[in-house]
């Protein structure tokens, strides 16, 4: 049982490192709060109006906010600790709150895009590779080449115009239809087919990525000694990349799959407020409209902590999957 | 001159580099064709391509499309390139002195730069503008915030394998100063990547900069093509060209630059060639 001792012992070391990190980015959270114009006694004082200054110095003495910065940076990260993360003056809700009722409907969107980029990344980077310099290798190329310089906002507003305006086949924003009250699976049908421009938006970025990085991966196995012995023992070209070199070849799309949740999330707060999508990425735009720094901060601190959440599971999968990959 | 030879055997590269001196000549001659500011009302509002004397059309005030597009070019170019020059700066520094000095400083700074490539890196865009205040200034910053540590990652690892050659110890025995040996004899010898590298960030922060634009992040004195989409987009419906020629341009740029830096990838590290 040498080996699942080990392989716990790599666990908690990447959770150990992954301490660092986390506290880092919670400190240049507070100093990118400080670095605002304004504390919340301002904002408060603004939102009601007029305030005395004997009346704003209360408030701070109240809010610990006359404290020094390190005293200031200690109940802050206490507050992190203990999932506090403010209060939204705009909204009028903890900032935690807020969050947690949008966390949904981004979690749906960023599934459906790794599945869809992911699945269409695979398929077609094995097309591309196994049809080396043939013309559909050509075409998928080029359409990697022009989706990764596509902005994403553009290619949403394009999907609007086309398949809602002029088509009529899918709607044009939101979640779902409210005023048809729909429940059960009509209700799933009505989401499902929200979903659809959204996805394929966010999506079409990180396919190119798969694609090419499917592409790359799949020559870089064909030219290993084991497909040589594959082919040797009279193994049909089918068999070779389907049994053996696929597999392998999908090591990389699967890590880069998970660096890529960082990126995912600055793209759906592009493709959300283009379709409404009540999600994380719509908080933040409107977060942004009412300069409601506190709840960006909250939206930012989070998604950087499930970054980090994310890479130390693919992490971990990874090495079980392949346990090559040392955890020395 | 051998350059320019093998960086015309790629035929997608001298497409690329053609339509970006197209798209340069575009940006300079913009005061040319179009003097009024772009942000004026010359005429109909909502005319269609064609019509009225727009090529491109015009928004719901009157504003001239094409005369957005001609000089909100500059300012595309202009972020991306100097965006990139930062990064590239600070990416050098930052990966010279980790890679030459090694322990404790490598793994400071190499800490610092992973958690920088945690942090999502567009959302981090929008805070800094966000709390800095939309302006060319901190537009640069943000992107070159976000931007620096791959250069980081690609000097550190060039100064590891070039530090410990022969010309290197030549250099400690004469008596170098260590700021000579990194940046007299050291960094030429990285130059390639580097370029090729920040060829392509231009490319990146074009897009980040055109979506920053778009969420209403752009400096408000200056015309951008990501401004022009964010403004048109509500006229979807009655008026498309607003949303979608800009949308052309951005793409067309990043495109051609993307196509230059593998050209220039293909030219200047010929070792490094994918087998296609």
């Amino acid at each position: 049982m040498e080996s699942s001792k080990r392989r716990t012992r790599y666990v908690l070391k990447r959770l150990l490192q992954a301490i660092p990190i986390v506290l880092a980015i919670i400190v240049l959270n507070f100093f990118l709060l400080q670095m605002a114009e304004g504390d919340a006694v301002d904002v408060l004082a603004g939102e009601a109006g007029s305030a005395t200054p004997e009346y704003m110095a209360e408030l701070r003495e109240k809010f610990g906010l006359d404290q020094p910065l390190i005293i200031q940076l200690g109940v802050y990260l206490k507050n992190v600790v203990s999932l506090d993360l403010g209060y939204s003056f705009r909204h009028d809700m903890p900032v935690s709150q807020l969050v947690i009722d949008r966390f949904m409907p981004t979690l749906l969107l960023m599934t459906s895009t790794i599945l869809l980029a992911v699945g269409f990344g695979i398929v077609l980077g094995l097309i591309a590779a196994s049809g080396l310099n043939t013309w559909r290798d050509t075409v998928i190329s080029i359409f990697a080449l022009i989706t990764y310089a596509t902005p994403l906002f553009w290619v949403g507003l394009m999907l609007i115009v086309v398949f809602s305006l002029k088509l009529g086949w899918f709607p044009t924003s939101g979640m779902e239809n409210f005023s048809m009250f729909y429940h059960g699976w009509e209700r799933v049908v009505d989401i499902a087919q929200h979903l659809v421009l959204p996805t394929i938006t966010l999506s079409l970025f990180y396919l190119a990525l798969y694609t090419r990085l499917m592409r790359a991966s799949m020559l870089e196995q064909a030219g290993q000694d084991y497909v040589v012995t594959a082919r040797a023992k009279g193994l049909t070209e089918r068999r070779i990349v389907f049994v053996h070199v696929l597999r392998n070849a999908l090591l990389p799309v699967v890590t880069m799959a998970g660096v890529q949740v960082g990126a995912l999330i600055g793209g759906s707060v592009i493709v959300e407020s283009v379709f409404a999508w009540p999600g994380l990425g719509m908080l933040a735009f409107e977060a942004l409209f009412a300069r409601d720094l506190n709840l960006l901060l909250g939206i930012f601190l989070l998604s950087a902590l499930l970054v980090v959440a994310v890479n130390l599971v693919v992490d971990i999968i990874y090495s079980t999957l392949d346990p090559r990959i040392e955890m020395a | 001159m051998e350059f320019w030879k093998l960086f015309a055997r790629n035929r997608s590269a001298v497409m690329g580099m053609v339509i970006l001196v197209s798209i340069l000549l575009m940006a300079i001659s913009a005061p040319l064709f179009f003097p009024a500011d772009p942000f004026s009302l010359v005429g109909q509002s909502m005319s269609p391509p064609g019509q009225n004397g727009f090529l491109l059309g015009s928004d719901s005030l009157g504003r001239d499309v094409a005369a957005g597009i001609a000089h909100g070019a500059k300012t595309s170019l202009l972020i991306g390139l100097l965006a990139t020059l930062v990064a590239v700066f600070v990416g050098v520094i930052m990966g010279a002195l980790a890679g030459y000095y090694g322990g404790l400083v490598d793994n400071l700074l190499m800490r610092t730069t992973e958690m920088f490539q945690t942090i999502p890196s567009f959302l981090f865009a929008i805070l800094l503008v966000a709390i800095m205040k939309p302006s060319i200034n901190s537009i640069v910053i943000a992107i070159a915030v976000v931007s620096w540590p791959a250069v980081a990652r690609l000097v550190r690892g060039e100064f590891l394998s070039l530090r410990n050659r022969e010309f290197v110890q030549a250099c400690h025995t004469l008596g170098m100063g260590d700021i000579r040996i990194m940046l007299g004899e050291i960094l030429p010898n990285c130059l390639s990547p580097i370029i090729v590298i920040g060829s392509l960030m231009v490319a990146s922060a074009i897009l980040i900069e055109s979506g920053l634009a778009f969420l209403g992040l752009g400096d408000p004195n200056i015309m951008s093509w990501g401004f022009q989409i964010g403004a048109g987009r509500t006229l979807l419906r009655s008026a498309w060209w607003v949303c979608t020629f800009p949308g052309i341009a951005i793409l067309l740029t990043v495109l051609a630059i993307n196509l230059v830096g593998e050209g220039l990838n293909d030219a200047l590290n010929p070792r490094l060639r994918e087998h296609s």
